[in-house]
């Protein structure tokens, strides 16, 4: 087990540009891009909102591909890059349930609407949530590996069904501005703000999830090593 | 296959015939469910008729979710799993004979409980029975795949009857809403086209869940 290290240049790399990149962004979004004319600052929201939700579809197609890859290799390695997928995914599912309802407060007059995507995310962070506590609740490891694979794949083929289920139950989220139908649409400089922050947060999921990955390494590591010590 | 399938069917039918557990204390629930949620209404309320099919499928999951939670309960405490496992069958003849076991005991339940329920709600349950049965099939039919498949997981974790419906609820959200919105319209005597655009999101979710538990109940059942 070779031990992590610290002074890696790519991590160092990769650490230095997401700096830079959030430090780019913060600037985009709060002085580059233009105020929207009926929200408000308030608006400028959907720069964290958005790239938020994003991160989360990512760390749950990240839990899903690691979950069938250990279920066909049986390394370990991949039930490993699943936790630390779905510690971020909760991270960011979080994130896009709280700054949603700020948003939503001043535009559409309440904190919680139950709106197809809401519900969605409310529904994804509970997955994710549990996908946590079986992997808690399960004490012999190579148990839980498997168990959390099948709880992750399940959960991810679940999303597309949850969401056309509520879709035709009820709609009042704002169609999608990204390629979305006639008279939706963002200023250019909005557009450019919005990929970026979308870029940025994605730098952010990889960051974290090197991160993550090498500490469950070395979490591994060391209850290997009291094992063998007992 | 079927007749592997029949053995372990017959054996856990006969288990239930001869205790009368999991039916039994599955319907004493639903009906308790069903007069407690009477208390969340003022007395004479008209809003109740337009809950009931809401308050008809969560006390069904309920229940369901206390029988499913009893799947593999017996098998790992009396050690009966080894005995299935070294069983010269597939691990899918397993999930399939457990879910068609679960499958029935919800069913009976549930046949026994939507008359009562008619009673309690002043509701004509009756109203076009055919839509009403395909309804309930497909959907008791979905929360079982799941059910069966997670309870497997459950039955091996430290919190076991809290376990199953953490993963279950999520997961069956889809079955949730369309089996509520499908029996409502089937209440309000709305269109077929209404009900089977419900409907046939179910019947969607059944098929998929069943590839997926198909696929991955070996490995739940590994040691």
């Amino acid at each position: 087990m070779p031990s992590p290290n610290s002074r890696n240049p790519w991590m160092f790399l990769l650490g230095a540009s997401l700096l830079v990149c959030m430090v780019v962004d913060l600037y985009l979004i709060f002085e580059f891009a233009p105020e929207e004319r009926s929200m408000g600052h308030v608006q400028r929201i959907f720069y964290f909102h958005v790239p938020s939700a994003w991160v989360s579809f990512l760390a749950f197609f990240v839990v899903f591909v690691a979950s069938i890859r250990y279920l066909w290799k049986r390394e370990r390695k991949y039930d490993m890059a699943a936790n630390s997928a779905a510690e971020i995914g909760v991270l960011f599912s979080s994130l896009v349930l709280v700054t949603g309802p700020i948003w939503a407060r001043p535009v559409w007059n309440t904190w919680w609407e139950w709106t197809p995507r809401l519900t969605l995310f409310m529904v994804l962070w509970f997955i994710f949530i549990a996908y946590l506590m079986l992997r808690n609740f399960v004490e012999d490891e190579e148990r839980s590996a498997r168990f959390c694979a099948v709880f992750g794949i399940v959960g991810f083929v679940d999303v597309p069904i949850v969401y056309m289920s509520i879709r035709l139950w009820r709609d009042i989220h704002p169609s999608p501005v990204i390629a979305g139908g006639e008279g939706s649409g963002l200023h250019p400089d909005m557009k450019i703000a919005f990929y970026f922050s979308l870029f940025t947060f994605t730098l952010l999921f990889v960051y974290l999830f090197v991160h993550r990955l090498r500490l469950e390494k070395s979490s591994v590591a060391l209850s290997d090593l009291k094992k063998e010590m007992a | 296959m079927m007749n592997k399938v029949a053995v372990i069917l017959w054996k856990d039918l006969l288990t239930e015939i001869r205790s009368k557990e999991m039916v039994f204390s599955m319907l004493v629930f639903s009906l308790m469910v069903a007069v407690i949620f009477n208390f969340s209404f003022p007395p004479g309320s008209d809003f109740i008729q337009d809950a009931a099919p809401g308050i008809l499928w969560m006390t069904f999951i309920f229940a369901s979710l206390l029988g499913m939670n009893r799947t593999f309960v017996y098998e790992v405490d009396k050690g009966c799993m080894q005995g299935l496992m070294l069983a010269p069958i597939d691990r899918i003849v397993i999930y399939i004979s457990k879910l068609l076991v679960n499958f029935i005991f919800i069913t009976l339940v549930e046949l026994i409980a939507l008359p009562l329920f008619g009673i309690f709600f002043k509701l004509d349950v009756l109203t076009s029975p055919g839509q009403l049965a395909l309804v309930m099939l497909v959907s008791t039919l979905g929360f079982t795949i799941i059910g069966t498949l997670f309870s497997a997981i459950a039955v091996n974790t430290k919190t076991r009857e809290v376990m199953l419906p953490i993963l279950h609820f999520p997961v069956s959200i889809p079955v949730i809403i369309c089996a509520v919105q499908a029996t409502t319209a089937i209440f309000q005597e709305q269109a077929w086209s209404v009900v089977w655009g419900w409907t046939k999101i179910v019947i969607f979710f059944d098929v998929i869940f069943f590839i997926v538990a198909f696929w991955t109940f070996e490995f739940i059942l590994e040691e």
